[in-house]
């Protein structure tokens, strides 16, 4: 039927600087987040002599993971587990609550975006100064700033790259290897796939990433409802918008907004009164209806980093950054208008608020029940988190019975079971643990290869061990089935003493 | 084909798609998108000529760079191998009965021995030693050939009676049922049975018969004699059961387990690490001499 391309090329978007109370905010996270990005790994933290001192570490060699005073064990995985069940419990609140605040504020995408337009702007100006030397002609000046610009943004790359690998080994001797050229070759590859991914990604994908490959977008949109505060316009007050003398001239205004780029067609969403209607009978020169507040100004079009009209109502391209709010804001304060043409607004108050109804409070909207029971849920596992960890012995011992065979008979007719004991210091020092059976047993103990069942443990290391339990013959231990039997091991260094209980096979098992 | 159409609210054209009504927006697709697709089939055109891709009747194209799996592997057991070098020479010129003054050593000896004791020796002593019938328990504290770690090692060098190897451990019983009366061997049947309980070897209705066919090498005390490797008869192990039956036919006809001499198809480092490995699953001896009283293995 038409011509229309199978692809689209990219459409270049140039946002507008702004300032307000939302851009303040961002600021202040983007600060925040790449601070901890960049620093964490040159944090120290003193654990003794033989631990690595490094305050975030994760030691894939050696199996650990360190945070300050807390240091995870390959058997204790589920702390991590709980803190990715607590992430995602946490965007499920956010999501309820507003919208893909996420996405706007701190998604790493979002914030390194908003870093690589700082360089951008701060080398090429504002967006007016962008579209022109876009649009202009190769010479030495436009190679001059945008070659100046993309070194930066490979130098940002090349330092995110590079801090990402300082959290898995010690950061200060890695940084000395690195500049000496005698780091690890997968430490180079990793720097080199993380800068190229960031170069490319913050400097020319930006909201391409958004739009085609994240995920995240049509799974948030199954999780707002229409009680979830999001970026958006009040059509109800802007509409019929215009502009000055020509407000009312039909054929000035926009029907409904364009498909831009490859981007998904910008349906309002159901629930949302129609602007087309009212437009449309306005276009017909049949809407007697006084203007709107929208002066059709553009602000929030040209501030916006995804390249939309957030007037089309609710899109999948919107990441809630809020700018659109600050520069709308900004107009009608010089308007002499009420703030809030564009706004954190629930789709539920549309149809109150457009009848006439008083704005509703933004925390009713957050504190619904149904945000309120994610967050007892995500509460609950930050407690059980937080007591495991307190709970969480100073001395771990497991012990396997061994089956194959599950006894063995003596010379002198005693019965004995093998059980394979994993013994951990999580000290920072080589510690003895003395391991012996219950007081009141008939069984004797043996360790393999440690005299008087004494293991010394190096410092900071998990260590096997087979153990005997003999039981003499004709004792009821040695002849029945099977029986309980009880293993302690005391720390020698502390006199703690931790047990664990198992089986005892006797010659009647078979 | 159904009906393309411009859907009036977003300007695009439809796929003409559509299903109850909800119609398929015919959205193109980024440039960079296709950009990426070229980009992947230019890799694979590469990686097709550097690699093993195309299968053929027999085989496969082999790429240029003449990488494959198996290479791979070979080439990771080899690096493994000379890894491994060092200690293997140290086990080798180790005495073994010095071995566990070396934690390093007499770990790294008892895993490999682990892992050459799973692929030679667990078809007949079982995957976890404990033996089956006619073939010894290595668990236990009884021992035919002795239970120090040198006793081990002669044992799985050389075998038992093995006629390839002139240093094979080897121990003779007569065929009894061409020497005895059935009665005589049902009465040693009988004695033999109840000498785990105290029974007087030379006491007893059995005792002559003992004292003239079976004290010359099991012993006036039953206990057993290793340098032949004459089994106790007074413990509480059997090597085969303690059954009638089977103690009938064992007189009878004599037991003649045999052991291959694995000095001739393993390394000697591999002979010390499995003997190393054997010593330490529960019922390995400390060596004869040189500290009396050094505390033996567990009983």
């Amino acid at each position: 039927m038409s011509d229309q391309s199978l692809y689209a090329p990219r459409v270049p978007i140039f946002p507008r600087r702004v300032s307000g109370g939302y851009r303040t905010l961002k600021w202040w996270i983007m600060g925040v987040t790449l601070a901890i990005y960049y620093l964490t790994p040159w944090l120290r933290w003193d654990r003794g002599p033989n631990l690595p001192e490094q305050a975030v570490l994760v030691d894939m060699v050696n199996r650990r993971f360190y945070f300050f005073w807390i240091e995870i064990w390959p058997h204790e995985f589920y702390f991590v587990a709980g803190l990715l069940v607590m992430a995602g419990l946490g965007l499920f609140i956010a999501t309820a609550a507003m919208g893909r605040v996420w996405c706007g504020y701190a998604c790493p995408q979002t914030v390194w975006t908003d870093l690589f337009l700082v360089v951008e702007r701060w080398i090429q100006g504002d967006r007016n100064a962008r579209m022109k030397l876009h649009t202009a002609r190769w010479d030495l000046r436009k190679l001059r700033l945008k070659g100046t610009t993309w070194l930066v943004w490979l130098l940002i790359a090349l330092a995110t790259g590079g801090a990402w690998v300082f959290y898995f080994t010690d950061a200060p001797t890695l940084a000395r290897e690195l500049v000496t050229a005698r780091a690890p070759g997968v430490a180079y590859f990793t720097i080199a796939v993380l800068t190229f991914t960031t170069f490319v990604f913050g400097g020319f994908m930006r909201e391409q990433i958004c739009i085609y490959m994240c995920p995240w977008p049509r799974i948030q949109a199954a999780m707002m409802d229409e009680g979830t505060l999001t970026v958006a316009y009040r059509d109800w007050r802007g509409e019929p918008r215009g502009k000055g003398l020509r407000r009312q001239a039909a054929g000035d205004l926009r029907v409904a907004g364009p498909v831009i780029g490859g981007r998904s067609p910008l349906i309002p969403m159901p629930g949302l009164p129609n602007t087309t209607t009212g437009a449309a009978l306005l276009a017909e020169g049949r809407d007697t209806r006084p203007p709107g507040d929208c002066i059709e100004c553009n602000a929030c079009v040209n501030v916006c980093p995804m390249g939309i009209d957030i007037r089309d109502g609710q899109q999948m391209a919107c990441i809630t950054c809020a700018l659109c709010i600050d520069a709308c804001d900004q107009v009608m304060d010089r308007i002499d208008r009420p703030r809030g043409l564009i706004d954190y607004v629930a789709l539920s108050d549309a149809p109150r608020e457009a009848a006439g109804g008083a704005p509703v409070p933004a925390w009713r909207h957050v504190l619904r029940p149904r945000n309120i029971a994610y967050f007892l849920v995500w509460a609950a596992f930050g407690a059980a988190l937080v007591f495991a960890l307190f709970i969480r012995p100073d001395i771990e011992m497991t012990v396997a019975p061994v089956r194959n065979p599950t006894f063995v008979t003596l010379a002198d007719g005693s019965v004995r079971n093998a059980y394979d004991v994993r013994l951990r210091n999580k000290n920072g020092e080589a510690r003895d643990f003395r391991l012996s059976p219950a007081l009141d047993t008939e069984a004797e103990i043996a360790v393999e290869g440690h005299e008087g069942a004494v293991v010394r443990v190096p410092a900071d290391t998990q260590d096997r061990v087979r153990v005997y339990l003999t039981a003499p013959a004709d004792t009821a231990m040695a002849r029945a089935a099977a029986s309980d039997a009880r293993l302690w091991v005391e720390d020698l260094s502390s006199g703690d003493r931790a047990h664990v209980d198992t089986t005892f096979n006797g010659s009647d098992n078979r | 084909m159904s009906e393309r159409r411009i859907d009036p609210v977003t300007g695009t054209e439809t796929t003409g798609h559509q299903w109850d009504g909800i119609e398929e927006l015919n959205n193109p697709l980024p440039r960079w998108w296709l950009w990426t697709f070229y980009a992947t089939v230019a890799f694979s055109l590469v990686y097709v000529v550097l690699y093993p891709a195309i299968p053929l009747l027999r085989t496969a194209t082999g790429g240029v760079l003449g990488w494959s799996t198996r290479g791979d592997v070979a080439q990771k057991i080899a690096a493994a191998n000379a890894g491994q070098a060092e200690m293997r020479e140290l086990l080798v010129s180790t005495d073994l009965a010095m071995l566990d003054r070396d934690d390093a050593l007499s770990s790294f000896a008892s895993n490999a021995g682990a892992a050459v004791f799973r692929t030679n020796c667990s078809q007949c002593h079982g995957s976890g030693a404990a033996g089956a019938v006619g073939y010894p328990n290595l668990l236990d504290d009884v021992w035919l050939w002795g239970g120090t770690i040198d006793d081990i090692a002669y044992t799985v060098r050389h075998g038992i009676r093995n006629e390839d190897d002139p240093d094979a451990r080897w121990s003779e019983m007569p065929a009894f049922g061409q020497i005895l009366e059935d009665e005589e061997i049902a009465t040693l049947v009988a004695h033999v049975q109840s000498l785990p309980g105290g029974q007087d070897p030379l006491a007893g209705p059995g005792g002559e018969l003992f004292d003239m066919n079976c004290s010359a090498c099991h012993g006036t005390d039953a206990t057993g004699d290793r340098t032949i490797g004459a089994p106790n008869l007074t413990d509480a192990i059997w090597l085969y059961d303690n059954s009638t039956e089977r103690l009938t036919d064992l007189i009878s006809n004599g037991p003649f387990g045999v052991m291959p001499a694995w000095g001739m198809r393993l390394s000697e480092a591999e002979v010390r690490a499995v003997a190393a490995y054997v010593h330490g699953l529960g019922g390995g001896e400390a060596p004869e001499a040189p500290a009396p009283d050094a505390g033996d293995m567990p009983e």
